[in-house]
């Protein structure tokens, strides 16, 4: 029954989420008005944030779950921290491929090292190692404390990255721009965006959460399988 | 991993030879990158010891806190590192030309405060990548996005340092009080320590226990 | 003084302890019987703190009650990897542990325990250098620096000749007649039968026998014993 429970409420969400970011869509491609320097291509603004703050949420989210892994031993935090990181990694990667397509035709390149671009390439490469890790080791029950240590220090370390190289921006500037205040015109298309891709977040997360729920479950199925047959075998 | 240091350091000379007299300014992101490789190398055999006859086991058993272990391993790891670290910089010199005096002090501290943190995170790192299957290829990997914040920092310290570049300061190097420019680097340098090596002593044990 | 209740421990798929319970009082000496992969190294290490259960309650009180982060310091743990540094003569290694265990680091004291695991001579050469049989003999001698109360010992017999595992038989007679307490895993069934004065058998996971060995005549046992290993 509770699988059924979950299925409803990820219908609602899905639905949600078609609805949502269908309009959303519209507000950002349509609804909003042009930008006068740079024109159409801001559009890409509207999903260019959201994808960050929803990428810093999932961080945040893994690194609450990884916390509680440690102190609690629950596999239902380290299927919720590993959930998280990949959908983060996800948005991140979204980040970065909206940013130079954005950046091109605005700042004539592709790349610039600006603290904002590097240290979201920075703390995606953090996860991407968190990922790594996980990989790396067999034993489900290790690889999750293991990963729960390292999803604490990558999140320990993201303000450092962050400030380390902000500072050095500083030091060396070259020529870039960064986002200025938003037009109270804008809002309305940019807080639509922002609501519709939490609603996205949540859909993915909840999914290969229950993915991972699932797996944990088969294996405690191979165990207990193997537990009754031995009990057949003794009695 | 004093000579993967220094063979570091000429391979930058060959590459980057072009710039001749020039050079000074790289040089703080040469030494660093040597001090990073042959730390790194360090930090690999860091447990190797105790990998070979279940030695961590013995550490394991002892009646004091685990995370005891922690501080002795990355005390080790510091003193050697900061030793290669001295030889591989006075070799440095030479090779480059440079001439420090005044700036040794401030030398001195940059080094210390970066190595510092640098083995307290790597440490840690260490433990969990000599249990894996991958394991002296994944420390370098695990390490390096990690260690950034200490890189960037120590490179612009010294930087600040061997080249009296102001950066807005208004201290030269050399008199008494630290240079304006410096106090940011080192205060970050000394967070990162400060918030990993605690970090690290808590949550030790935890990569070690299965 | 060890309690093990309905304690379980799982790699993944695999299950290594199913939901077992065990009860030892001090002055008890377990000898541990079981096929290979039953789960006896599994239950040691989780008893020394090596390993946390998967589910399940541990209670390990030594004798004098000391606070948890001292029982480590009342258990000494002898596994099949002897760690020992390859490195390090004979005499560093003891030296080296003893400082650790928070034991007597003198080395006439560490020269008088080498003397008794009949390694006498041999203290200033590297480890590396020793045969199995020696090095078991060290292992032995680092695994009772700090005169623990609780013995954990995996297959200690392993390695030893003939003069060895007399020895060593006599000195575990000595610590049992001192009241300490062991679990010790063995797998030949004779010397188990002897040393012990209770008989536990492993299989897949959980307890399978528990007896005082006033219960069974040795040649009782190995039938038992041969049944429930198959």
């Amino acid at each position: 029954m509770k699988v059924l429970l979950q299925h409803r409420v990820d219908i609602l969400l899905f639905i949600l989420l078609f609805a949502g970011m269908s309009f959303a869509l519209y507000m950002a491609l349509i609804g909003a008005p042009t930008e006068k320097t740079m024109g159409d291509i801001q559009r890409i603004f509207y999903f260019h944030v959201p994808a960050a703050i929803t990428g810093l949420t999932a961080f945040a989210l893994n690194f609450v779950a990884s916390l509680m892994y440690v102190f609690r031993k629950n596999r239902w935090w380290d299927s919720l921290a590993l959930s998280s990181a990949e959908i983060g990694i996800l948005f991140f990667c979204m980040l970065l491929i909206t940013g130079p397509i954005w950046a091109k035709p605005v700042w004539f390149v592709w790349w610039t090292w600006s603290p904002r671009l590097t240290s979201s390439l920075v703390l995606c490469l953090l996860y991407a190692v968190y990922l790594l890790i996980r990989k790396s080791f067999e034993d489900p029950d290790r690889k999750a404390m293991v990963a729960a240590v390292f999803g604490i220090v990558a999140f320990a370390d993201a303000p450092l990255v962050w400030f380390s190289i902000r500072w050095w921006r500083d030091i060396h500037p070259s020529p870039m721009l960064e986002t200025g205040n938003l037009d109270p015109s804008m809002r309305p298309a940019f807080y639509t965006c922002m609501a519709a891709f939490l609603v996205l977040f949540l859909f993915l997360v909840r999914r290969r959460f229950y993915l991972e729920q699932m797996r944990n479950r088969i294996e405690w199925i191979y165990r207990r399988t193997e537990t009754n047959r031995m009990k057949g075998i003794l009695q | 991993m004093l000579f993967f240091g220094i063979v570091v350091l000429v391979i930058f000379n060959f590459s980057l030879g072009s710039l001749h007299d020039t050079i000074r300014p790289a040089v703080p992101g040469i030494l660093w990158v040597a001090f990073a490789f042959s730390g790194t190398l360090g930090l690999n055999r860091l447990f190797a010891a105790e990998k070979e006859n279940g030695c961590l086991q013995g550490l394991l058993m002892i009646p004091a806190d685990r995370g005891a272990i922690y501080l002795g391993k990355m005390l080790a790891s510091f003193f050697f590192m900061l030793i290669a670290e001295a030889v591989i910089f006075i070799i440095g010199l030479v090779l480059f030309n440079l001439t420090v005096w005044a700036e040794i002090p401030y030398l001195v501290l940059v080094f210390v405060i970066g190595t510092l943190g640098f083995t307290a995170v790597g440490t840690l790192l260490s433990a969990i990548s000599v249990n894996t299957k991958l394991r002296e290829v994944l420390l370098p990997l695990i390490l390096f996005p990690v260690i950034l914040p200490i890189l960037i920092n120590a490179v612009e310290a010294t930087d600040i340092i061997l080249n009296a570049s102001d950066y807005g300061a208004t201290n030269l190097p050399g008199t008494s009080s630290l240079p304006e420019g410096l106090k940011l680097p080192l205060t970050i340098m000394s967070s990162f320590t400060v918030i990993f090596g605690t970090i690290s002593y808590l949550l030790f044990e935890r990569v070690l226990e299965e | 003084m060890i309690q093990v209740r309905a304690l379980s421990k799982h790699f993944g798929r695999f299950s290594a302890l199913r939901n077992l319970d065990l009860s030892v009082s001090a002055g008890e000496f377990v000898s541990l019987f079981g096929r290979n992969g039953a789960g006896k190294t599994t239950l040691l290490r989780i008893i020394a703190g090596l390993s946390s259960p998967s589910a399940g309650k541990l209670n390990v009180q030594p004798l004098q009650s000391r606070s948890p982060g001292f029982v480590r310091g009342s258990i000494g743990y002898l596994s099949h990897e002897t760690s020992l540094y390859m490195d390090l003569t004979a005499l560093e290694n003891l030296r080296f542990f003893a400082h650790m265990m928070d034991a007597s680091a003198e080395e006439s004291d560490l020269k008088q325990r080498m003397e008794q695991v009949g390694l006498a001579g041999r203290e200033r050469e590297p480890v590396r250098n020793f045969s199995r049989g020696m090095q078991q003999r060290l292992a032995i001698a680092r695994a009772f620096l700090h005169d623990p109360e609780i013995l954990l010992l995996d297959e200690p017999f392993t390695g030893l000749d003939p003069s060895g595992a007399d020895f060593f038989k006599n000195f575990l007679a000595g610590l049992h007649a001192a009241g300490k307490t062991c679990i010790m895993t063995i797998h030949d069934t004779y010397l188990g039968y002897e040393i012990a004065n209770r008989l536990v058998v492993i299989e897949n996971g959980t307890v399978a026998l528990d007896v005082p060995k006033s219960y069974l005549s040795y040649e009782q046992f190995r039938e038992k014993l041969q049944r429930l290993s198959g």
